[in-house]
């Protein structure tokens, strides 16, 4: 029922903000899809915590931060190593391990690990992610596994309190 | 303050206007495909979110910064599925990255 | 004035990713090019109605953005089962 609501909120503040007209027929229309897509999602049994994560909302804005320094920092490193003249890259295929409890958080993790350049999962199977890095030394970052612990703390419910590694 | 934030937008605009470029010259000079997904990945986050900010300054609290970031966001969460998806189908295909470090 | 060089930076992009899409060599690297043509599309697309001063094309932008993602992965789905079918992706790879 919270997920419902929670999809029913998010796809009308969307409409709202998407569409701009403020005349009762246009808003009576976005009522009507929101509900009437709600009620299909509903029905095809998808209105879970997997597809709408509320629990991530709380923690998602700081963790969103953190990725974006990230980012700003390897694309810089890799603008300078495209730019330069000789050639500085020394690509590196490593073998993560994702250690997030749900199937989300292991993609959220791969994900983050796409986003930033200078790494590309290549392929997720069962908790194993395979990346490849444009230099080493961006693989041996993320063989430190910061990222992985910072996903991990993400998707822990809220108020849980915080475990420390439990690694294998 | 105007001319403030007219700085900032075009100083962003040509940040990202520079790492778009730097991105299509890394397409170019990256010896095999996994390299190039890199320089990829940079026109599509730096020269992507640095424009886009740009745009935003220029639009101030409007809808039209609301539709920005909503395409900043779809594209943050699209672009890096599209890549993985591309990645893992040359892997399969047999596409054999060249590696100076193997450590599968 | 601003809008413009952005737009001459998109352009240049454009034409550098379109080389490397004639160039190939793998079909894959033709696909990468591919999407991120896209991406740009949508960059200019926001970009050209700045300077048209028609913000209202961002629309395009967001839809644009949506089909060049679906796009990217039909192809690649094609590719790798040679059908859009669920019946042959369901067979033993779950998803692309």
């Amino acid at each position: 029922m919270r997920y419902l609501l929670g999809l029913i909120i998010g796809a009308a503040t969307l409409w709202l903000l998407l569409s701009g007209v403020y005349k009762p027929i246009v808003l009576g229309l976005g009522g009507f899809s929101v509900l009437f897509c709600a009620y299909v999602c509903h029905r095809m049994g998808i209105v879970d915590r997997e597809s709408v994560p509320l629990h991530l909302l709380a923690r998602l804005p700081l963790y969103a931060l953190w990725l974006g320094g990230e980012i700003a920092k390897s694309n810089w490193d890799v603008a300078k190593r495209i730019v330069l003249p000789e050639r500085r890259i020394s690509p590196t295929i490593v073998r993560l391990r994702a250690h997030q409890s749900s199937e989300l958080g292991q993609a959220i993790f791969a994900n983050s690990i796409t986003l930033t350049p200078g790494t590309v999962t290549v392929a997720l199977r069962s908790g194993d992610a395979i990346v490849h890095a444009i230099t080493e030394d961006n693989a041996t970052d993320m063989e430190g596994g910061d990222m992985d612990q910072r996903v991990r703390r993400l998707e822990r419910p809220f108020g849980a309190p915080a475990r420390r590694e439990e690694t294998p | 303050m105007n001319a403030l934030i007219d700085t900032a937008s075009w100083i962003l605009l040509a940040g990202g206007a520079l790492f778009s470029v730097i991105g299509g010259i890394g397409m170019l000079r990256m010896p095999d495909f996994y390299t190039r997904m890199h320089a990829a990945s940079v026109t599509d986050t730096a020269g992507m979110i640095l424009m886009l900010a740009g745009l935003m300054l220029q639009a101030g609290l409007t809808l039209v910064t609301a539709k920005l970031v909503f395409v900043m966001l779809f594209l943050l969460i699209t672009s890096p599925t599209a890549t993985h998806a591309l990645a893992r189908a040359a892997l399969e295909d047999g596409i054999e990255p060249q590696v100076d470090h193997d450590k599968r | 004035m601003m809008f413009l060089v952005a737009i001459i930076a998109i352009v240049v992009t454009m034409l550098l990713i379109l080389v490397r899409a004639l160039l190939g060599p793998t079909v894959y690297d033709r696909i990468l090019a591919i999407n991120l043509f896209g991406t740009k599309t949508v960059l200019f697309v926001a970009v050209l109605g700045f300077l048209n001063g028609r913000p209202e094309f961002l629309d395009l932008g967001l839809i644009y953005a949506l089909i060049n993602f679906i796009g990217t992965v039909t192809v690649l789905k094609f590719m790798q089962y040679g059908d859009l079918g669920w019946e042959a992706a369901s067979k033993e790879k779950p998803d692309v």
